[in-house]
């Protein structure tokens, strides 16, 4: 890369900047609307006002690096910016065009600094599909959504679209539900098409409580309009004319956000009666959940709306047939409808296109654990495991080696090296004994203790079970209670293979997803990693040295 | 009737339309272990013992809340069903105290006889504990949870048979319980000692205060108001010890209120209550016949004009009894002068 300090190209003629200042929780909890006011002070005081444009973003994803800021038009990427690096900021690069090396992103293995945002490994390798104007526009004003092409979809679908052409679409691009389960998503919109009802209903499910998850957060911080866009059209699809957000209320900014965008769609005509002079009425209403985890289940999230109790039920009768209120109700995820416009826009045959055979698009994880680079992370279905975690992840720091990947959340389950050629899509992480899941992705290395780590997951769980169904409810404490012995070197011979025949018996008695998967984190890491568990039971002994009792 | 016909257990069934799997089983005569499911309550698949295999369908579906459709084959106890089901048992044995107050060793209790039908003969799992002090602050049944399986049928009745919610299911994963608001006792909610939820319940975690099984039970009408609830009273050594409500007839469908359930025996066996008439006679109040009884009163009335006397009837007669009476009162005596103890 050599020196990077110098001017740039176009020196000389009176550049104009814009400056994107990351606005996303993460940034915002290391004060980057502070930053960001004292930029535009800077920029008054300097005189720049009129060729120096500054603009509130969502998350980039890049949170490990926050506050970052990006200028364009260069794409000069900043992290870690504090309030006491603004000056410099603003007389150097702004008016000087200067680039501040300090501030520029530092390779973690060749230590050389990265000037441009797309050159960053982190951002390179990645697919940006949902994501795309995550980052870019400002998540407050409609207008710039506008001027990315936003709403475009929407008028197409409405001009010349019947329902059933929408479905169809969306069905020949393979898009399949981002919840976890991967239900093809124009199969289910043709179901709840086909349930004869006076009144239908849509929900959006933002609810995401997996510990460590927080695609879908950046995603209605980062976009709002396109999650308010892709649902107006599920709406029109499915023949709805009400809808209902449910966000968990410990998402206050994302709240606000999708409040903003849903007053501005209102104003703009792409929400409300007669949607764009058409005759399609759809209304949204955003429900604030109280944060349980099993309220992200679909049937436990309605009852929630309903105002009862957010208990799962048994399920015939599906939601498409009779969902809130009895009436048949189609409930997707945050990314699966923010992926719904561009797949309009860019149609089917291009969407299918990425992917695997028989996963379409793109992923959204949140990169997290022991890894250089954490953040969220966008990538075609079917990218290798290692990509993820060493090319944009940027590898296990601190020397240490990798141990094990958690996808999946409290649902999934942990694989081992050996997997790290895995494609990642939904048929080979259950084949794995794993789940895609809505987007956690843990990275483990060497010194985590993989029984220590199934105990964590099923004390989720087991916290986290509505408590209905015996397997779930007493199967994991059971499981949580067993594990705990082998922690403290109270395990006994044969608790290896107790565990895995009540998980077994947990995953085919419980009601609903929560108990048919908890027992995973614990099932995979027998499965993969018995020895830790022999050598604690049988020698007494914590490989990894975390088991305290054990040391 | 709409009906359809389903497979079970290589028998055809024909059930109406709209009948649950479970349904069409019983009338078929087919058992299906259950604890949570109830034929007042809305379907809950909560203890997942009825769960069966259905072709077509993934997984093991809940009889009680899987619609039986036209042409669906269930089969009710295969191996992997009955697997499940027994570690399902053992996981709430290895939860229950073993010495359980309610046992008789009869069929009473749906637990037991749960777990004698699945033959249970280990105990692969932890011995778990609880030690949740036992609730006797109702009159009439007390609560100990440390038997509670949390079923929420107690929880479900109150709410969805008797509509007074005095109940909840509080907290949740193990540690969910039935809870009166705030955790209180239950006489400190507004529970109004019906005992409904007693009945259902399927452990020894709700008890009647009073547990002497009855020798034979009678058929008769509940004699405390006019609806005429029809009422099993159970009796042993010439008392009455219990009560129980009549599910096949179609006033009360088993249902009863507290003076039903648990204030029959308490004036039935009472030493002061009247079993026979009393007349006065020079002054002091005598026990008499019924012959002489009524002949005295009907010589005493006969002596009164029209309009000259009143009735007073009771609620505690049944609906055709006080008709009766004011068809008496006015036809045969010619009063309208005639009231009931509950305007007093
Ligand atoms: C315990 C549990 C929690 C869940 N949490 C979420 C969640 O937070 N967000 C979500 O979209 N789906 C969640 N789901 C999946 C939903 O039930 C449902 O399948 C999903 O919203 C369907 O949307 P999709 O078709 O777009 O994937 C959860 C499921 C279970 C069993
Ligand atoms: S599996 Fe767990 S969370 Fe789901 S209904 Fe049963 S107890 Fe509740
Ligand atoms: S008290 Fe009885 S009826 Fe109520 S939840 Fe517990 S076991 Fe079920
Ligand atoms: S009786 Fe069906 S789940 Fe309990």
């Amino acid at each position: 890369m050599g020196k990077l300090t110098g001017l740039l190209k176009r020196r000389g003629a009176p550049e104009t900047h814009t400056v994107l200042v990351c606005q996303g929780t993460g940034c915002q909890s290391s004060k980057s609307d502070q930053i960001q006011a004292a930029l535009q002070q800077e920029i008054v005081q300097l005189g720049l006002s009129d060729r120096v444009k500054v603009k509130s973003t969502g998350c980039h994803g890049f949170c490990q690096r926050g506050p970052t800021l990006i200028i364009e038009p260069d794409g000069i990427f900043y992290t870690r910016v504090k309030a006491q690096d603004v000056p410099e900021i603003a007389r150097c690069h702004l008016d000087d065009g200067q680039i501040i090396d300090r501030l520029l992103y530092q390779h973690p293995g060749t230590l050389e600094a990265v000037s441009h945002y797309h050159d960053i490994p982190f951002y390179k390798k990645q697919q940006r599909l949902i994501m795309r104007n995550c980052g870019q526009i400002n998540p407050e004003d409609i207008q710039d959504y506008l001027d990315t092409g936003g709403y475009q979809a929407l008028r197409n679908v409405l001009s010349g679209m019947t329902p059933e052409q929408v479905i169809a679409e969306i069905r020949r691009s393979g898009l399949r539900g981002r919840g976890g389960a991967g239900f093809p998503t124009g199969q289910k919109w043709q179901f709840c098409r086909d349930s004869a009802a006076p009144q239908k209903f849509v929900i959006c499910n933002a609810d995401e409580g997996d510990p460590g998850a927080f695609m879908d957060r950046g995603i209605m911080e980062g976009d709002p309009y396109t999650i308010l866009e892709g649902f107006t059209i599920a709406a029109y699809a499915i023949g709805a004319s009400q809808g209902y957000i449910y966000v968990r209320a410990e998402y206050p900014l994302a709240i606000k956000r999708l409040r903003i965008a849903l007053k501005q769609a209102r104003e703009h005509g792409f929400v409300g009666d007669h949607i764009l002079d058409s005759d399609f009425s759809f209304d949204v209403t955003i429900k604030e959940g109280a944060g349980a985890f099993v309220c992200g289940e679909e049937t436990a999230l309605m009852a929630s709306i309903e105002g009862k109790r957010g208990m799962p039920r048994a399920r015939p009768p599906f939601p498409a047939q009779s969902g809130l209120w009895g009436q048949p109700t189609n409930i997707n995820n945050v990314k699966t409808l923010a992926s719904i416009p561009v797949i309009l826009t860019r149609g089917a045959e291009w969407y299918s296109s990425i992917g695997t055979e028989t996963s379409k698009g793109t992923a959204v994880f949140a990169l997290t654990g022991k890894i250089a680079n954490s953040g969220l992370v966008e990538v075609p279905m079917g990218t290798a495991l290692r990509q993820i975690i060493y090319d944009i992840g940027g590898g296990v720091p601190g020397g240490k080696s990798f141990k094990a990947a958690q996808t999946g959340g409290p649902s999934g389950g942990c694989l081992p090296a050996d997997f790290l050629d895995l494609p990642v899509d939904y048929e080979s992480l259950t084949q794995a004994g794993s789940i895609m899941g809505s987007g956690g992705l843990v990275i483990m290395d060497e010194a985590t203790c993989m029984v220590d780590i199934a105990r964590y997951f099923l004390s989720f769980t087991q916290h986290e079970s509505c408590g209905k169904c015996v397997p779930c409810r007493v199967g994991t404490k059971q499981m949580l209670e067993i594990l705990k012995d082998i922690t403290t070197g109270k395990g006994r011979a044969g608790d290896i293979d107790l565990l895995v025949r009540l998980g077994n018996s947990i995953k085919v008695g419980s009601l609903c997803g929560l108990g048919r998967t908890a027992p995973n984190p614990a099932l995979t890491s027998i499965r993969y990693f018995r020895d830790e568990y022999d050598a604690h039971i049988r020698d007494h002994r914590c490989p990894a040295g975390v088991c305290q009792e054990l040391a | 009737m709409d009906a359809i016909t389903l497979t079970i257990d290589g028998a055809a069934v024909t059930v109406r339309r709209g009948a649950t799997v479970l349904e069409a089983a019983q009338q078929a005569g087919i058992y299906i272990p259950t604890l949570c499911s109830d034929h007042d309550l809305e379907p809950y698949g909560g203890c997942r013992l009825c769960i069966v295999e259905i072709e077509k369908m993934a997984g093991l579906p809940t009889a009680c809340t899987t619609p039986a459709t036209s042409g669906m084959v269930v089969r009710t106890a295969t191996p992997a069903v009955n697997e499940a089901r027994r570690d399902i048992v053992a996981l709430l044995l290895a939860d229950y105290p073993d010495d359980c107050p309610a046992c008789t060793g009869d069929d009473r209790c749906d637990f037991h006889q749960v777990v004698a039908y699945l033959g249970l003969d280990e105990q692969p799992f932890r011995r778990l504990h609880r030690s949740i002090p036992i609730d006797s602050s109702n009159p009439f049944f007390e609560r100990d949870l440390d038997y509670c399986i949390a079923c929420g049928k107690c929880v479900r009745t109150c709410d969805e048979v008797v509509n007074v919610d005095a109940i909840e299911m509080a907290s949740r994963g193990y540690t969910i319980l039935p809870s009166a608001f705030g955790g209180k006792p239950i006489v400190q909610s507004n529970c109004i000692s019906c005992g409904e939820c007693v009945v259902r319940c399927p452990t020894a975690a709700l008890m009647p205060k009073e547990r002497r099984l009855p020798a034979q039970e009678v058929k008769t009408t509940c004699p405390y108001c006019g609806v005429g609830c029809q009422i099993y009273l159970g009796v042993s050594d010439g008392q009455v010890i219990s009560v129980r409500g009549d599910r096949d007839n179609d006033v009360n469908r088993g249902l009863l209120c507290v003076k039903g359930r648990f204030g029959v025996a308490g004036y039935v066996n009472h030493p002061e209550r009247l079993t026979l008439p009393l007349v006065r006679k020079d002054g002091a109040l005598r026990e008499t016949t019924w012959d002489e009884a009524l002949e005295m009163v009907a010589g005493r009335l006969a002596g009164f004009g029209k309009g000259e006397v009143a009735v007073i009837s009771s609620a505690k007669c049944t609906n055709e009894d006080n008709y009766v009476i004011q068809k008496f009162a006015r036809t045969v005596l010619g009063t309208n002068n005639i009231d009931h103890c509950a305007r007093l």
